[in-house]
């Protein structure tokens, strides 16, 4: 096991350095001189402060020499300095990402436990009202855009009802201690973290149920009715555990968007993430920021990545041999 | 289930088996059961009015080729019907109740304590996910028996009963480490743990080898004696019949045709159908054109090779290579069949496979028309595939369900070259050379039955005229009736179109049946090659001796023969 977290690890480097080296041409490729965008937004344009920028930012140097700059830098950590916001980009990424985390995480949970309990729900009484109940809502909820959904919900929860506060982390000029912190901060992630949830929530809904009535008519099943098992020991120890396994490979690819999945929620709840720092970053050719959010993105897939197959192998011993 | 019939049942199990010999006791007595099926289907009725006992310490043998309603009669005791499926009308008296007006939870204590089940995949009849002694352990915490630490002692007893090796390794193992015919021996054990006063075995040998065959036939009839239990045995194969049945019933169209003891039925069959079905099973009579064909050969295959590696890769790690097929080299005579017989994982289809260059061979040669197929690519490639074709084995996986006939069949031409409109009217005959209606053409695969889609499996073969066509295991998902005509179809066939052909099978009768010569395999190797006479009555190999031994009902033939 120790070998095989260690080999993947090596892989995980060296894809990294690739993608950080891939995304670095590409934002390279983009027509425009960065150095005029900086000089344009200083307010000032003559060509020796070009010239002066050039220098102080390294972009006099051949590109070869610009991209080892960046990956002796990325090595170390360091992720370059926003000129716009004047702060290295390794700290504004930084001072955004528990926001980004906690609002994903919740959406991941939120979805992964209410999506396959549902799933498991509808199984359980495939055919009837119930589950054409559940199948027909997870349907509405994989068929809406997501920007539809989140203006809906601040719409009818935050302006029309006033229950939850529509937009921001927390209250501004509130200055909450402790608890009542906490407290405020969770009213402001309900809206956005469910509506995030929902489009992974109907997933899992049609994917536990698919696989828990595939997996049902498989043989052990049969085997374990022959036994004189009870239906609901049948349930959970032989079909949901089986039927977990694909619905597993989904919440891995989920998990690698919890970084870089965020950017129109955050954009219309006003959530300080890295989702809208990306998008801000864009609008201003911020691109320190831009490659540094990529790379943290890059690397959060590549994380999640390693987690779920080490759990594959937890859960199916099949893989554990292989 | 109230426990004062448990004593009762035990009472019965204590009889002499002689004596009960004389006098049966029914254990189970089911009278006109009728179980409908859904609207929609071929009949209303799976089960129509079936009557039949099952007398204490006897195995009885229900027959019947698929959909003749034997493995619903099986499930209708367990109260295992598929859901669509129910039983609607008739009695199934076990112990003086009837197990048809038993509730769930009343089924829920019979099942796995007094009627137990074996099924016919071992394969997937296991949790892939659970160790095999908590799955065993699991039969004894349904019925609320024994401590954990005790089931999990009993687990190690059942595996050691059943025979297999190391039971203390095999308990902590989890199912896909263990063989096909460990697994089916863990179901055994599952099925015994409690005692049964009754075994349904449905088809449980049916996916095995048939030396495992052999060997878990033994068991199931040692078991029944040593327990006393009374089996009921569902099967297809008559030679099984031969080897375990103490009495028989045949059953077609969810009706028994014919009831009587094995001796009876197998020597004296009255019913029509009983006689058809023991005519069709392939005798180990070796036809009388087994003498070798001095034909020049139409394939020449020289030191074929091929090697499977797992693991490894970019960042090295343990390498597994599994050596399919080892340095083996045959000739296949222009008109000969050759039969390539062996157990699985004896490397059988891989050398099909090498032959078709499905797979390419890490070494040797397939010399074809002079051209060695084996190294040959590109344009060379594609010309010479049109001169060797293959028939699969899964006639319900090998045709694309999304194409008509038609189109399947003219695939092949059409992309040799040939003009569609050709191409077509080519496929309408021979949709009538293999014997179906040439409207077929237009039609989808779902539409037809298991033996009509191998013979579309043919006609696509034979569409691109090949000289040498490949049959991997191609009789082998099929009925006994309809595998005899289908072998009828491809010997008439060879004949006519001059054909050559590698029969692949592990169905040592159906081998004897069609083959010129043998060759047998084991672990990649080729073991022995001879005539079908010479194999299968002065086998050299002491291999070959024991696949010819474990033949069902072969003991019964060779009686029949002095």
């Amino acid at each position: 096991m120790l070998r095989f977290i260690a080999l993947r690890l090596v892989k995980a480097a060296i894809i990294l350095i690739a993608i950080v080296t891939l995304n670095f041409f590409l934002i390279h490729a983009a027509p425009g001189d960065p150095a005029a965008v900086m000089a344009g937004e200083a307010g000032a344009a003559d060509e020796l402060f070009l010239q002066q920028l050039r220098e102080q930012f390294g972009l006099d140097q051949p590109l070869l020499t610009q991209l080892w700059l960046y990956l002796v830098g990325v090595v170390q950590l360091d992720l370059g300095f926003s000129y716009r916001q004047q702060m290295p980009v390794a700290e504004l990424i930084g001072a955004r990402l528990p926001a980004t985390l906690l609002l994903t995480g919740t959406a991941f949970v939120i979805s992964i436990v209410f999506g396959t309990l549902a799933g498991v729900m509808a199984s359980a009484r495939v055919g009837k009202w119930s589950d054409t109940l559940i199948s027909t809502t997870a349907l509405l909820f994989y068929a809406t855009p997501l920007y539809w959904v989140a203006l809906m919900a601040v719409l009818l929860f935050s302006v029309q009802f006033n229950w939850l506060p529509g937009f921001g982390y927390e209250t501004v000029g509130g200055n909450y201690e402790g608890f009542a912190r906490v407290l405020d901060i969770a009213k402001h992630l309900v809206l956005p973290a469910t509506t995030l949830g929902l489009f992974f929530m109907a997933v899992y809904m049609r994917m536990t149920r698919a696989s828990m009535l595939e997996v049902s008519t498989l043989d052990f099943v049969k085997t374990a009715r022959a036994k004189g098992l009870k239906k609901s020991v049948i349930q959970r120890r032989h079909i949901f555990r089986n039927a977990m396994l694909p619905v597993l490979t989904l919440a891995g690819l989920q998990a690698g968007q919890l970084v870089g999945g965020a950017v129109l929620t955050e954009t219309v709840f006003a959530w300080p993430g890295i989702g809208r720092l990306m998008f801000e970053a864009l609008a201003q050719r911020d691109y320190n920021v831009l490659l540094g959010v990529f790379f943290v993105s890059a690397a959060m897939v590549l994380l999640f990545n390693l987690i779920t197959d080490i759990l594959y192998r937890v859960v199916d011993p099949r893989i554990r041999a292989s | 289930m109230p426990s004062t019939h448990a004593s009762a049942a035990r009472g019965n199990k204590m009889t002499d088996p002689v004596s009960s010999a004389s006098a049966p006791t029914p254990v189970v007595t089911i009278t006109d059961l009728q179980i409908s099926l859904p609207e929609g289907a071929d009949r209303p009725y799976a089960v129509d009015g079936i009557s039949f006992h099952l007398n204490a310490g006897e195995i009885l043998c229900i027959v019947g080729e698929s959909g003749s309603g034997k493995s619903m009669s099986a499930n209708a005791m367990m109260g295992l019907l598929p859901d669509l499926v129910s039983p609607t009308g008739g009695s199934i008296l076990f112990d003086g109740i009837d197990l048809l007006t038993l509730s769930e939870t009343q089924l829920l204590d019979l099942r796995g304590k007094r009627v137990a089940m074996i099924f016919q995949e071992p394969m997937s009849a296991l949790n892939p996910l659970m160790r095999i002694d908590d799955q065993i352990a699991e039969v004894y915490e349904a019925h609320g028996l024994l401590t954990p630490s005790e089931r999990k002692k009993r687990a190690i007893e059942l595996l050691t009963e059943v025979g297999i090796p190391e039971p203390e390794k095999a308990a902590r193992a989890y199912p896909f480490q263990l063989s096909g015919g460990q697994r089916q021996r863990v179901v055994i054990a599952m099925a015994l743990a409690l005692e049964p006063d009754v075994l349904i075995a449905d088809e449980p040998t049916t996916a095995l080898d048939v030396t495992t065959q052999a060997q878990i036939l033994h068991l199931i009839a040692d078991l029944q004696k040593r327990h006393g239990m009374a089996v009921m045995f569902i099967t297809h194969d008559f030679g099984v019949v031969a080897e375990i049945a103490d009495r028989v019933a045949v059953m077609q169209f969810g009706k028994i045709v014919e009831e009587g003891t094995a001796k009876e039925v197998l020597d004296h069959p009255t019913h029509d159908y009983t006689r058809k079905l023991i005519a069709a099973i392939p005798t180990l009579h070796t036809g009388d054109a087994s003498a070798p064909i001095e034909t020049a050969p139409a394939l020449e295959v020289i030191g074929l090779t091929k090697s499977y590696r797992s693991g490894g890769g970019f960042f090295g790690g343990p390498e597994r290579i599994v050596h399919a097929v080892k340095d083996i080299s045959f000739k296949l005579g222009t008109g000969e069949t050759l039969g390539v017989v062996g157990e699985s994982g004896s490397g059988k289809s891989s050398v099909g496979r090498c032959l078709v260059r499905l797979q390419n061979p890490d070494a040797g040669s397939v010399l074809l028309d002079g051209e060695d197929m084996a190294h040959l690519s590109g344009e060379k490639l594609r010309t010479a595939r049109k001169s060797i074709q293959m028939i699969f084995q899964d006639p319900f996986a090998s045709l694309n369900p999304r194409s008509k006939v038609g189109r399947i069949i003219a695939e092949g031409p059409i992309a040799h070259g040939t003009p569609s409109k050709q191409a077509y009217a080519r496929a309408a005959e021979l949709l009538e050379l293999v014997g179906l209606d040439p409207s077929a053409i237009d039609r989808y695969p779902h539409e037809f039955s298991g033996g009509q889609r191998q013979r579309i499996g043919i006609a696509r073969a034979l569409a691109l005229e090949p000289k040498i066509i490949i049959a991997d295991e191609a009789v082998s998902a099929l009925d006994v009736s309809i595998q005899a005509q289908v072998l009828d179809l491809l010997d008439d066939l060879k004949k006519k179109l001059n054909l050559s052909l590698v029969f692949i099978t592990h169905d040592l009768r159906v081998a004897a049946q069609i083959c010129d010569r043998i060759a047998v395999m084991q672990r990649g190797e080729l073991v022995e090659l001879g005539t079908a006479d010479e194999i299968f009555n002065a086998p050299k190999q002491d291999y070959t001796r024991s696949l010819i031994e474990a033949i069902p009902g072969r003991q019964r033939e060779l009686e029949a023969a002095s």
